[in-house]
Protein backbone atom coordinates (compact mmCIF):
# COMPACT_ATOMS: atom_id res chain seq x y z
CA UNK A 1 0.00 0.00 0.00
CA UNK A 2 1.09 3.55 -0.66
CA UNK A 3 1.64 5.53 2.58
CA UNK A 4 -0.88 8.29 3.21
CA UNK A 5 1.93 10.82 3.50
CA UNK A 6 2.80 10.44 -0.19
CA UNK A 7 -0.71 11.49 -1.17
CA UNK A 8 -0.64 14.46 1.20
CA UNK A 9 2.70 15.67 -0.15
CA UNK A 10 1.49 15.33 -3.75
CA UNK A 11 -1.63 17.25 -2.78
CA UNK A 12 0.47 20.02 -1.21
CA UNK A 13 2.64 20.26 -4.35
CA UNK A 14 -0.43 20.49 -6.61
CA UNK A 15 -2.04 23.11 -4.35
CA UNK A 16 1.19 25.15 -4.37
CA UNK A 17 1.34 24.97 -8.16
CA UNK A 18 -2.29 26.11 -8.25
CA UNK A 19 -1.45 29.13 -6.09
CA UNK A 20 1.53 29.87 -8.33
CA UNK A 21 -0.66 29.77 -11.42
CA UNK A 22 -3.30 31.91 -9.70
CA UNK A 23 -0.75 34.61 -8.87
CA UNK A 24 1.21 34.56 -12.11
CA UNK A 25 -1.30 34.08 -14.88
CA UNK A 26 -2.95 37.08 -16.50
CA UNK A 27 -5.63 35.33 -18.51
CA UNK A 28 -8.89 35.19 -16.57
CA UNK A 29 -9.75 31.71 -17.91
CA UNK A 30 -6.37 30.30 -16.87
CA UNK A 31 -6.80 31.80 -13.39
CA UNK A 32 -10.13 30.02 -13.17
CA UNK A 33 -8.40 26.78 -14.15
CA UNK A 34 -5.88 27.36 -11.34
CA UNK A 35 -8.79 27.45 -8.88
CA UNK A 36 -10.00 24.10 -10.26
CA UNK A 37 -6.47 22.71 -9.79
CA UNK A 38 -6.50 23.77 -6.13
CA UNK A 39 -9.92 22.17 -5.62
CA UNK A 40 -8.58 18.95 -7.12
CA UNK A 41 -5.61 18.99 -4.75
CA UNK A 42 -7.98 19.33 -1.79
CA UNK A 43 -10.10 16.45 -3.11
CA UNK A 44 -6.99 14.25 -3.17
CA UNK A 45 -6.43 15.05 0.52
CA UNK A 46 -10.04 14.14 1.34
CA UNK A 47 -9.80 10.76 -0.38
CA UNK A 48 -6.37 10.04 1.15
CA UNK A 49 -7.66 10.66 4.67
CA UNK A 50 -10.81 8.70 3.90
CA UNK A 51 -8.61 5.77 2.98
CA UNK A 52 -6.31 6.24 5.96
CA UNK A 53 -9.18 6.33 8.47
CA UNK A 54 -11.15 3.59 6.74
CA UNK A 55 -14.33 5.69 6.56
CA UNK A 56 -16.13 6.76 3.37
CA UNK A 57 -17.16 10.16 4.83
CA UNK A 58 -14.32 11.93 3.04
CA UNK A 59 -15.48 10.62 -0.32
CA UNK A 60 -18.97 12.06 0.30
CA UNK A 61 -17.33 15.45 0.84
CA UNK A 62 -15.43 15.01 -2.42
CA UNK A 63 -18.75 14.54 -4.20
CA UNK A 64 -20.04 17.78 -2.64
CA UNK A 65 -16.86 19.61 -3.64
CA UNK A 66 -17.27 18.39 -7.22
CA UNK A 67 -20.90 19.60 -7.29
CA UNK A 68 -19.91 23.02 -5.95
CA UNK A 69 -17.04 23.22 -8.44
CA UNK A 70 -19.39 22.45 -11.32
CA UNK A 71 -21.84 25.15 -10.17
CA UNK A 72 -18.94 27.55 -9.71
CA UNK A 73 -17.66 26.82 -13.21
CA UNK A 74 -21.08 27.52 -14.73
CA UNK A 75 -21.52 30.88 -12.95
CA UNK A 76 -17.85 31.85 -13.24
CA UNK A 77 -17.68 31.22 -16.96
CA UNK A 78 -20.90 33.23 -17.37
CA UNK A 79 -19.20 36.13 -15.61
CA UNK A 80 -16.11 35.66 -17.80
CA UNK A 81 -18.20 35.84 -20.98
CA UNK A 82 -19.91 38.99 -19.68
CA UNK A 83 -16.59 40.60 -18.77
CA UNK A 84 -14.99 39.68 -22.07
CA UNK A 85 -17.96 41.14 -23.93
CA UNK A 86 -17.85 44.42 -22.03
CA UNK A 87 -14.07 44.89 -21.81
CA UNK A 88 -12.98 43.27 -25.09
CA UNK A 89 -10.10 41.70 -23.17
CA UNK A 90 -9.43 38.58 -21.10
CA UNK A 91 -6.63 40.21 -19.12
CA UNK A 92 -7.48 40.54 -15.43
CA UNK A 93 -5.36 43.66 -15.15
CA UNK A 94 -7.81 45.46 -17.41
CA UNK A 95 -10.81 44.53 -15.27
CA UNK A 96 -10.34 47.27 -12.69
CA UNK A 97 -13.78 48.83 -12.30
CA UNK A 98 -13.71 48.53 -8.51
CA UNK A 99 -10.08 49.66 -8.18
CA UNK A 100 -9.54 52.86 -6.20
CA UNK B 1 9.10 -0.99 -4.22
CA UNK B 2 5.80 -2.69 -4.74
CA UNK B 3 3.57 -2.22 -7.76
CA UNK B 4 1.12 0.28 -6.14
CA UNK B 5 4.00 2.55 -5.13
CA UNK B 6 5.42 2.50 -8.67
CA UNK B 7 1.99 3.28 -10.13
CA UNK B 8 1.63 6.10 -7.58
CA UNK B 9 4.92 7.67 -8.60
CA UNK B 10 4.12 7.44 -12.32
CA UNK B 11 0.70 9.07 -11.86
CA UNK B 12 2.04 11.65 -9.40
CA UNK B 13 4.86 12.64 -11.78
CA UNK B 14 2.32 12.94 -14.61
CA UNK B 15 0.06 15.16 -12.47
CA UNK B 16 2.88 17.44 -11.32
CA UNK B 17 4.36 17.76 -14.83
CA UNK B 18 0.95 18.62 -16.26
CA UNK B 19 0.37 21.19 -13.49
CA UNK B 20 3.75 22.79 -14.28
CA UNK B 21 2.79 22.76 -17.95
CA UNK B 22 -0.47 24.57 -17.03
CA UNK B 23 1.63 27.41 -15.63
CA UNK B 24 4.20 27.53 -18.42
CA UNK B 25 1.84 27.38 -21.40
CA UNK B 26 1.00 30.75 -22.89
CA UNK B 27 -2.14 29.72 -24.73
CA UNK B 28 -5.28 29.01 -22.62
CA UNK B 29 -6.25 25.96 -24.69
CA UNK B 30 -2.89 24.32 -23.89
CA UNK B 31 -3.43 25.08 -20.20
CA UNK B 32 -6.89 23.50 -20.40
CA UNK B 33 -5.48 20.33 -22.00
CA UNK B 34 -2.80 20.17 -19.29
CA UNK B 35 -5.51 20.45 -16.64
CA UNK B 36 -7.34 17.50 -18.23
CA UNK B 37 -4.16 15.41 -17.85
CA UNK B 38 -3.96 16.41 -14.16
CA UNK B 39 -7.58 15.38 -13.61
CA UNK B 40 -7.23 12.03 -15.36
CA UNK B 41 -4.09 11.15 -13.41
CA UNK B 42 -5.88 12.11 -10.17
CA UNK B 43 -8.70 9.79 -11.21
CA UNK B 44 -6.07 7.05 -11.58
CA UNK B 45 -4.85 7.80 -8.05
CA UNK B 46 -8.42 7.53 -6.72
CA UNK B 47 -8.68 4.11 -8.39
CA UNK B 48 -5.39 3.16 -6.74
CA UNK B 49 -6.89 4.11 -3.38
CA UNK B 50 -9.95 1.98 -4.03
CA UNK B 51 -12.40 4.87 -4.49
CA UNK B 52 -13.89 3.75 -7.78
CA UNK B 53 -17.02 5.90 -7.67
CA UNK B 54 -15.07 9.10 -7.01
CA UNK B 55 -12.70 8.20 -9.86
CA UNK B 56 -15.62 7.75 -12.25
CA UNK B 57 -17.24 11.02 -11.13
CA UNK B 58 -13.88 12.78 -11.45
CA UNK B 59 -13.57 11.70 -15.08
CA UNK B 60 -17.22 12.29 -16.04
CA UNK B 61 -17.86 15.59 -14.23
CA UNK B 62 -14.41 17.20 -14.13
CA UNK B 63 -12.66 15.71 -17.14
CA UNK B 64 -15.87 15.69 -19.13
CA UNK B 65 -18.41 18.37 -18.24
CA UNK B 66 -16.36 21.12 -16.58
CA UNK B 67 -13.44 20.97 -18.98
CA UNK B 68 -15.74 20.89 -22.01
CA UNK B 69 -17.28 24.08 -20.59
CA UNK B 70 -13.82 25.62 -20.30
CA UNK B 71 -12.76 24.61 -23.80
CA UNK B 72 -16.09 25.85 -25.16
CA UNK B 73 -15.64 29.27 -23.53
CA UNK B 74 -12.05 29.50 -24.81
CA UNK B 75 -13.35 28.73 -28.30
CA UNK B 76 -16.30 31.11 -27.96
CA UNK B 77 -14.18 34.04 -26.81
CA UNK B 78 -11.44 33.21 -29.30
CA UNK B 79 -8.88 33.51 -26.52
CA UNK B 80 -5.43 34.06 -27.92
CA UNK B 81 -1.96 34.22 -26.46
CA UNK B 82 -1.66 35.70 -23.01
CA UNK B 83 -0.48 39.30 -23.11
CA UNK B 84 2.23 40.13 -20.65
CA UNK B 85 1.49 43.12 -18.45
CA UNK B 86 3.33 44.24 -15.37
CA UNK B 87 0.79 46.25 -13.47
CA UNK B 88 1.06 44.14 -10.35
CA UNK B 89 4.31 44.52 -8.41
CA UNK B 90 3.11 42.02 -5.80
CA UNK B 91 2.89 39.21 -8.35
CA UNK B 92 6.32 40.01 -9.78
CA UNK B 93 8.24 40.00 -6.53
CA UNK B 94 5.95 38.23 -4.09
CA UNK B 95 4.58 35.38 -6.16
CA UNK B 96 7.33 32.77 -5.95
CA UNK B 97 8.32 33.45 -2.29
CA UNK B 98 4.69 33.43 -1.15
CA UNK B 99 3.89 30.21 -3.01
CA UNK B 100 7.05 28.57 -1.68
CA UNK B 101 6.23 29.75 1.85
CA UNK B 102 2.74 28.28 1.56
CA UNK B 103 4.15 24.98 0.24
CA UNK B 104 6.71 24.98 3.09
CA UNK B 105 4.03 25.55 5.73
CA UNK B 106 1.90 22.72 4.36
CA UNK B 107 4.91 20.39 4.08
CA UNK B 108 5.95 21.22 7.66
CA UNK B 109 2.42 20.49 8.90
CA UNK B 110 2.45 17.14 7.09
CA UNK B 111 5.92 16.26 8.41
CA UNK B 112 4.89 17.17 11.97
CA UNK B 113 1.70 15.16 11.92
CA UNK B 114 3.01 12.14 10.02
CA UNK B 115 3.59 10.16 13.22
CA UNK B 116 -0.08 10.38 14.16
CA UNK B 117 -1.44 9.02 10.91
CA UNK B 118 -2.83 5.50 11.11
CA UNK B 119 -1.54 3.05 8.51
CA UNK B 120 -3.75 2.94 5.42
CA UNK B 121 -6.59 0.47 5.55
CA UNK B 122 -6.58 -2.46 3.18
CA UNK B 123 -7.70 -1.48 -0.31
CA UNK B 124 -11.32 -2.16 -1.12
CA UNK B 125 -12.18 -2.83 2.50
CA UNK B 126 -13.49 0.62 3.22
CA UNK B 127 -15.31 2.19 0.35
CA UNK B 128 -17.49 0.17 -1.88
CA UNK B 129 -19.90 2.34 -3.83
CA UNK B 130 -22.69 0.74 -1.79
CA UNK B 131 -21.28 2.02 1.50
CA UNK B 132 -20.78 5.44 -0.03
CA UNK B 133 -24.38 5.65 -1.23
CA UNK B 134 -25.73 4.41 2.12
CA UNK B 135 -23.87 7.23 3.84
CA UNK B 136 -24.86 9.81 1.23
CA UNK B 137 -28.57 9.04 1.47
CA UNK B 138 -28.77 8.61 5.25
CA UNK B 139 -26.43 10.86 7.16
CA UNK B 140 -25.76 13.42 4.43
CA UNK B 141 -29.22 13.51 2.87
CA UNK B 142 -29.96 17.16 3.78
CA UNK B 143 -26.70 18.51 2.31
CA UNK B 144 -27.38 16.31 -0.71
CA UNK B 145 -30.81 17.90 -1.21
CA UNK B 146 -29.31 21.35 -0.68
CA UNK B 147 -26.86 20.79 -3.53
CA UNK B 148 -29.82 20.42 -5.88
CA UNK B 149 -30.92 23.94 -4.89
CA UNK B 150 -27.35 25.12 -5.40
CA UNK B 151 -27.30 23.71 -8.91
CA UNK B 152 -30.70 25.26 -9.68
CA UNK B 153 -29.48 28.68 -8.51
CA UNK B 154 -26.26 28.24 -10.51
CA UNK B 155 -28.23 27.45 -13.67
CA UNK B 156 -30.46 30.50 -13.18
CA UNK B 157 -27.42 32.66 -12.44
CA UNK B 158 -25.57 31.47 -15.52
CA UNK B 159 -28.60 32.16 -17.74
CA UNK B 160 -29.16 35.64 -16.27
CA UNK B 161 -25.47 36.50 -16.62
CA UNK B 162 -24.97 35.21 -20.13
CA UNK B 163 -28.12 36.57 -21.81
CA UNK B 164 -27.64 39.57 -23.99
CA UNK B 165 -29.27 42.73 -22.68
CA UNK B 166 -31.70 44.47 -24.97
Amino acid sequence: MVPTNYYLILSAILFGLGVLAFVFKRNIITIFMAIELMLNAVNLTFVAFSQALGKPDGEVFVLFVIVVAAAEAAVGLGIIILTARNRRSLNVERVDLLKL
Amino acid sequence: MTAPVIIFFVLAALAVLAAVSLILQQHPIHSALSLIVVMVSLAGLYLLMGAEFVAAVQIIVYGGAVMVLFVFVIMLLNAGLEERTNFSKLATFGGIPLALALGGIIAAAIAKSSGHLPPPAASGAMSSTKQLSMLLFSEFVYPFELTSFLILVAILGAIVLAQREN
